[in-house]
Formats: C-alpha cells, sequence, structure tokens
C-alpha cells in the first residue's frame, strides 16, 4: 500500500489518530441519519401501502416515487456531507 | 417476438469489443508486477475510479432487470434501485476507509490483517468464490439473452462470446484492463440513457384504445355480440385442457386463431358512490405461444415464423382528461391521444392518471404434453402500477399478512447491506493512491449510480408505454425501447449492455482469481511464489473460472436474473457484513469469531435459499409447499445470526494470557 511507510517520513496528517477517529464520528453519524431514512421508507412502503400513492407537493408525484427519489438525492447529499467534513484540519506548526 | 439481426448492430458490437479488446492489450504490457496486475499500480486516478464504480457496479441486472421489471409492473423495480444505491452508503460511511488502511489487495487480506489466521483466509477465500459464483451466473444468462435475439445466434454462442472475450481481457492484463473497462461502459451507459429519456420526455405519451378490429399497432377490444355478428369469424370450441378457463377462441377466416379472455365486468359501487352500469363481459384479445413436446413453438395455433409471431406490446389505453364538460347528466370528458412533450415530473404525473395496457400470462399443459402460454391483457390505472406492490415479487406488501411483508423487508435489507460486502466492489477501493481519494472515488460513483437509477425509472416506464415490449421477455425491454425510437440508438444501447456484462464479469473473475492464487494457494496452502509465479497463478484461476462462468451461465439459461442476483446479496450480507463491522468496530473480535461468521452467515443464506420455496419451484421442479421456510429471502434470519455467531464464538476464544494479542490466532 502506498501510505504504510515504516521508514523515516512521519505519517501523514490524515493518518493521525484524532483525524481517523473524527472522520469515523462524522461517518457513522451520517450513516445513521441515512439508516432512519431508508428504514422509514421501508415501513412505509411495507405497512402504509395505500398512503404511498398519495400525491405529494412535489410537483404531483405521488409519495412512492417522491420518498424514493428522495433517498437517491440524500445519498448524493450525505456524501456530499461526509466529503466536506472529512478535510483535514491542519494543526499548527510547532 | 421478431428480432432482425442487424448489421448495425453487429457492426456497432464489433467496433466496441474491438476498442475493449484493443485498450486491453495496450495497457496489459504495463501490468507485469503482481501489484500492478491486482491493484493496478494503485494510481488510477478518482474520478476514473469512481465512473468504474458505476461501470462494475450497473450491471445486466441493474440496467436490464430493473428496467425490464419496471417497464411490465411498474414502481417495484424501483425498489431494487433504491436498495442497491442505498448499499453504497453503508460502504461509503462504514467500510471504505477502514477496509483502505487494512488491505493489501482482497477482501480475504482486510479481515485477517490484524490476526493472521489460516481460517480467516480460507473462510474469506471460500465467501468471495460462492459469492461471485452467485453474482456470476445472472450475468452470463443475461449475456446469452441479450446476444441470442441482436445476433440471432443461440443462447450458448452469447455466453460463449462474452465468457472468451472476458477472459481474454483479464488474462492480458488484470486489473488496469477491467477498470478501463469499466470506465468506458458506465459513462457510456449514463451518456446514452440520458439521452434516450431525452427521447422519450420528448414523445410523451400516445395513447392506443382497444379497437374492434385488429391494427398493426392495436389488440382487439371488444365483446361477444360483436365477434358473433361478423361474417370472417368463427368460433372454434376450446380445447380440453383450457375448459373452465376464461377464454374464448375465434378463428379467422384468412388468418390464425385468435384467443380472447373474457373480462367480466366490475359489479357493485365505484369510489365516488356511483354503480357500476351493467354491461357484457369484455373480450381483450391475447397471445398464445404453443410449445410442442418435440420442441417446436406455434404462435395462435401457426407455426412459429418470422411473419406469424408474437406482437410487441405494452401501451397506454386512456390518457388523462383535457378537458371535462358537465352538462346536465352526463359528463363529457375529452381524452386526446398523446400529450406531446412533457417534463420529467409531467411524465409522472400524466402516467399516473393514465390506464396502461399491461401483459400477465397463464401456463396451461395441454393433453398431448404441449405446453400452452397465454399472453392477456390487464388494464391497470397509472396510480396502481406506481406504487409498492404490483409485481409477483413484491405483491406481499399489498396483502395483509405480516409474513409476506417480511419477504419485502429481508430483501430491502440484503440489498441495503450486500452491496458493501461484495467481494468485487471492495476490490476497487486499492486502484487509488490514498484515502482521500478512495472517498471521493467513492462519491463519483453514488453520483453517477443515483443519476442513473433516476434516469432507469423513465426508461422502465417509457418502456412499458412504447408500444415495443416482448410479452416474453423481461430482460429486452430497455433496448426494445431504444428501437422504437431508431434502429442505430437499438444498435448502440444494446452493445452498451454488452459492454455492462463484459465489465461486470470482469470485476467477478478478477475477484475470484484473486482468492483462488493470492488467498487459497498463497496464504491458505502456503505456496510459496515469486512476483512472476502470482500473476501467472492468478491467470490460470481467470481462466478456469471464466470457463466455469460460461458453463453455469448455459446450465442456468431459464432462470430470473433478478432472483440470482438477490441471492448473491443475501449470502453477500449474511457472510461477509458481520465479519467487517465487528472486526472494525469491536475489540474483543478474535480470529476465530470472524472464521465463524463467514463460514455460518455463508453456509445459512445458501441452506436457507436453497430449502427456499422458490429453489423447490424454479431449481429442482417439485412442489413449493413441501418447502419449510416461511419466506424467501434469508437476510432477515441470516445476518443477525451471522453477527451473533460471531460474538458468541469470539467471546469463547478471548486470548488467556493478557498483553498477547496474538495468543487468539488459532493454528
Amino acid at each position: 500500500m502506498a501510505e504504510s511507510k515504516r521508514g523515516a517520513t512521519p505519517p501523514a496528517d490524515e493518518d493521525r489518530v484524532e483525524e481517523v477517529a473524527r472522520r469515523q464520528r462524522a461517518g457513522l453519524r451520517l450513516f445513521v441519519a441515512y439508516v432512519v431514512l431508508y428504514v422509514g421508507f421501508m415501513i412505509l412502503a411495507a405497512f402504509y401501502p395505500e398512503r404511498m400513492a398519495e400525491p405529494t407537493p412535489f410537483g404531483g408525484v405521488n409519495l412512492a416515487i417522491a420518498y424514493g427519489m428522495g433517498l437517491i438525492l440524500a445519498a448524493l447529499v450525505l456524501a456530499l456531507v461526509y466529503m466536506l467534513a472529512c478535510r483535514p484540519k491542519r494543526s499548527p506548526p510547532t | 417476438m421478431n428480432y432482425e439481426s442487424s448489421p448495425t448492430a453487429i457492426a456497432i458490437f464489433a467496433f466496441f469489443v474491438a476498442v475493449v479488446l484493443t485498450l486491453s492489450f495496450y495497457l496489459g504490457r504495463k501490468a507485469k508486477s503482481a501489484k500492478g496486475y491486482y491493484a493496478a499500480h494503485g494510481q488510477i486516478s478518482w474520478f476514473v475510479n469512481g465512473v468504474a464504480f458505476a461501470g462494475d457496479y450497473l450491471s445486466a441486472a441493474s440496467f436490464l432487470g430493473i428496467c425490464g421489471m419496471m417497464a411490465f409492473y411498474g414502481y417495484d423495480g424501483f425498489l431494487y434501485s433504491i436498495g442497491y444505491l442505498a448499499g453504497w452508503i453503508v460502504a461509503l460511511f462504514v467500510i471504505a476507509e477502514p477496509i483502505k488502511r487494512l488491505g493489501k489487495f482482497t477482501f480475504a487480506d482486510a479481515l485477517d490483517s490484524r490476526f493472521n489466521s489460516r481460517g480467516i483466509k480460507l473462510a474469506a477465500a471460500l465467501s468471495t468464490l460462492v459469492i461471485s459464483a452467485f453474482y456470476l451466473i445472472p450475468q452470463m444468462v443475461g449475456a446469452g439473452a441479450l446476444i441470442t435475439p441482436l445476433l440471432g445466434l443461440p443462447h450458448w454462442a452469447g455466453v460463449l462470446l462474452v465468457g472468451v472475450t472476458v477472459t481474454l481481457i483479464v488474462v492480458t492484463a488484470g486489473m488496469v484492463s477491467t477498470t478501463w473497462v469499466q470506465f468506458l461502459k458506465g459513462s457510456l451507459l449514463v451518456i446514452f440513457c440520458a439521452v434516450l429519456v431525452g427521447l422519450i420526455l420528448h414523445r410523451g405519451l400516445v395513447a392506443r384504445p382497444g379497437v374492434a378490429a385488429p391494427t398493426p399497432t392495436g389488440f382487439v377490444l371488444t365483446n361477444d355480440y360483436e365477434l358473433t355478428h361478423r361474417a370472417d369469424v368463427v368460433k372454434v370450441d376450446l380445447p380440453e385442457s383450457w375448459k373452465g378457463k376464461p377464454y374464448v377462441r375465434y378463428a379467422y377466416k384468412d388468418g390464425p386463431v385468435v384467443t380472447f379472455r373474457i373480462e367480466e365486468p366490475p359489479e357493485g359501487v365505484k369510489a365516488d358512490g356511483q354503480e357500476y352500469v351493467k354491461s357484457e363481459p369484455r373480450l381483450s384479445e391475447a397471445q398464445v405461444l404453443t410449445i410442442l413436446k418435440d420442441g417446436k413453438k406455434l404462435v395462435n395455433g401457426k407455426p412459429k415464423t418470422p411473419e406469424n409471431d408474437l406482437r410487441p406490446v405494452g401501451t397506454v389505453s386512456v390518457l388523462p382528461a383535457t378537458r371535462t364538460e358537465v352538462t346536465g347528466d352526463t359528463i363529457m370528458r375529452d381524452t386526446h391521444f398523446r400529450t406531446g412533450p412533457l417534463g420529467p415530473l409531467a411524465f409522472l404525473r400524466a402516467i399516473n392518471d393514465s390506464m396502461i395496457v399491461t401483459w400477465s400470462k397463464e401456463t396451461i399443459e395441454e393433453v398431448d404434453g404441449a405446453k400452452s402460454v397465454v399472453y392477456y391483457q390487464v388494464e391497470k390505472r397509472g396510480s396502481d402500477l406506481l406504487k409498492p406492490g404490483a409485481s409477483p415479487t413484491f405483491a406481499g406488501v399489498r396483502s395483509t399478512s405480516v409474513l409476506k411483508k417480511l419477504d419485502f423487508l429481508s430483501l430491502m435489507l440484503a440489498l441495503f447491506c450486500g452491496t458493501a460486502s461484495l467481494p468485487h466492489i471492495l476490490i476497487r477501493y486499492y486502484t487509488v493512491k490514498d484515502q482521500a481519494a478512495a472517498r471521493k472515488s467513492t462519491m463519483v460513483g453514488i453520483a453517477a449510480i443515483g443519476f442513473f437509477y433516476v434516469l432507469t425509472m423513465y426508461l422502465g416506464l417509457g418502456a412499458m408505454t412504447s408500444g415495443n415490449l416482448d410479452p416474453t421477455n423481461e430482460n429486452m425491454a430497455a433496448p426494445l425501447l431504444a428501437k422504437s425510437f431508431s434502429n442505430t440508438l437499438f444498435a448502440v444501447i444494446s452493445a452498451i449492455a454488452f459492454t455492462t456484462v463484459l465489465g461486470t464479469v470482469s470485476g467477478l473473475i478478477m475477484a475470484g482469481s484473486g482468492a483462488v492464487a493470492h488467498d487459497l494457494m498463497e496464504n491458505f496452502l502456503k505456496i510459496k511464489m515469486d512476483d512472476r509465479a502470482k500473476v501467472l497463478y492468478g491467470k490460470i484461476a481467470a481462466a478456469a473460472l471464466g470457463a466455469g462462468a460460461m458453463v453455469l451461465g448455459i446450465l442456468f439459461k431459464d432462470f430470473n436474473v433478478s432472483f440470482l442476483v438477490g441471492w448473491a446479496l443475501n449470502i453477500a450480507a449474511s457472510a461477509n457484513l458481520p465479519a467487517i463491522i465487528m472486526l472494525l468496530f469491536w475489540k474483543r473480535t478474535t480470529a476465530k469469531g470472524i472464521a465463524a461468521a463467514v463460514f455460518v452467515g455463508m453456509a445459512s443464506s445458501l441452506g436457507w435459499i436453497l430449502l427456499s420455496q422458490q429453489a423447490y419451484r424454479d431449481v429442482y421442479h417439485v412442489d413449493p409447499k413441501l418447502s419449510l421456510i416461511p419466506f424467501s429471502q434469508p437476510a432477515l434470519v441470516t445476518i443477525p445470526f451471522g453477527f451473533l455467531t460471531l460474538v458468541v464464538v469470539s467471546l469463547l476464544t478471548q486470548p488467556k494470557a493478557a498483553g498477547t494479542p496474538a495468543a487468539s490466532a488459532p493454528k
């Protein structure tokens, strides 16, 4: 692997333990948010299928389509948020 | 249905394949080392890798299978899209970086990085092989089903074509070439499907109401009174095996015997309080495909020829009213025949408010051993088709039985968890420089895949209403949709679908050959190999897997492609996910725990599937009621079972001496 250096060069910023932990926390929070959305969809579709046919204010399409498209969009948005959250915070030079 | 073998299609195919192979040979000259062969030197740019993710993932099942399912059943195909994409969230947020930090070339390495355990190596390698095999079968079957009508070749020839091409690619250049094949495929797929969706929206919807005489595009919708008063038709008796079924048959004087299905008029009170007007039963024209004992085929009673074949289907019968006039007791609705160009949301609204003619089928066993499949019209409301549960696969959500709903929930869970657990997906994490690049590339992948799945909704619904569906074959819905616009577009989309299969199959063979050469031979069996030998054995393994895939693709040719992909994801999620999650997040995981979890997850999901009602019916051809399994998707049960196994075994095999983590590694 390119970054597993055992030589004299110091580990990259992004490999520092705090950085890794921070990213992992961010990732897990966003993941949980998505799980909530996804499970909500599953429950609606399984137990309230008639609700899914009702129209929504999003251009008049029904809830099934709006929610489904919403999940796709949410995936993109969350991924973007994650990318922004993972930008390394440079530690001040000592 | 008659597919002319178009010289344009063949020419475009040949061109695509030639380009892909040339790229592969050229890039292959650079990939001499083991690292180069397996992980593409770690130098693929994040954008290319991201689009290659999309190319890798949007396999025949996604493109052909989902579009086909939506074309026949509406919204339910989209459920697969949602589940597949959601799986990427698991991949990005939970798995991506930890794996990158841990692993070398393969999934097995990642699992084993802490323990150096033979048990884990074996378990992970086996799980990779099993999952890859299950994911390979539907791809090869899809390839055969795709090539057959396009090039006019028999199914096995199509499978052979894909198998040989892919094996050539992989054996000559390994990961580098597959990345570029998939990048190419991914971009072409998204671009041309976007073009096709643009054409669909521009054309809008066209209504073809039932007419009282056969027309080239319409199927007859009439009643008994009309038919008995025509001079050119004579009522024909039903064969013995058809007695009691809702059909009547009429012989046209100069033509075939036409079968009509009797639709009883609805009774009772409508939703708006009005009563249904008492009317005659409606007769809708059906199509009959008869397969004789000797294999010959008849269509509507006469031999199947290019001139006498099943006609394409899939139309709108009634479009939403543009104008409603109320005069006294009469309501006049002006329903038009075409909507003209529609925006994306207007298109969905229009479908929602239309009546659409879908097609179902009924198989009748004839007395002389022949089999007749009757394809008949079912007029449905668009709104009914745009909510979950219109397809046989997901019909359970509309029932009141909780057990049937569990099947749906289990499948959604499998799709969600299965993506990140697929061995051939994880490999792609290693072809970029570092973690930041891995994140970016997964994001690009999600964007491309998400956009594509939005497109598939329009492709599916467009195919449903374009009048060009083959009633016998879901998989051809998307290419045939393209054909309804232009033959050239048809040829291009078909060639892209072909490269779709090329890309996915090469990724799978890569994962499998890695499992065999690297994990099983070098690590588990401890065969010493230098760099050159690793590459050599990797290529031999790839060739062997290619051959095996071809055989399986031919053997399973009548199988439902989506069903097999669902299998693969269930097994992947049950075998791999508990192990990788606990390895990453639970300190007390032991090597034995991981190995046990992988074995148990794999075995339990595999066993569940092989003993399910669907397997009884489609694999062993025995009575599905003999099966003891309550629902067909194991994920809801076997994933937690995998977690449980890991926890229990880990707790039982905790290291005895403090401060020596190596003590937990089994010998």
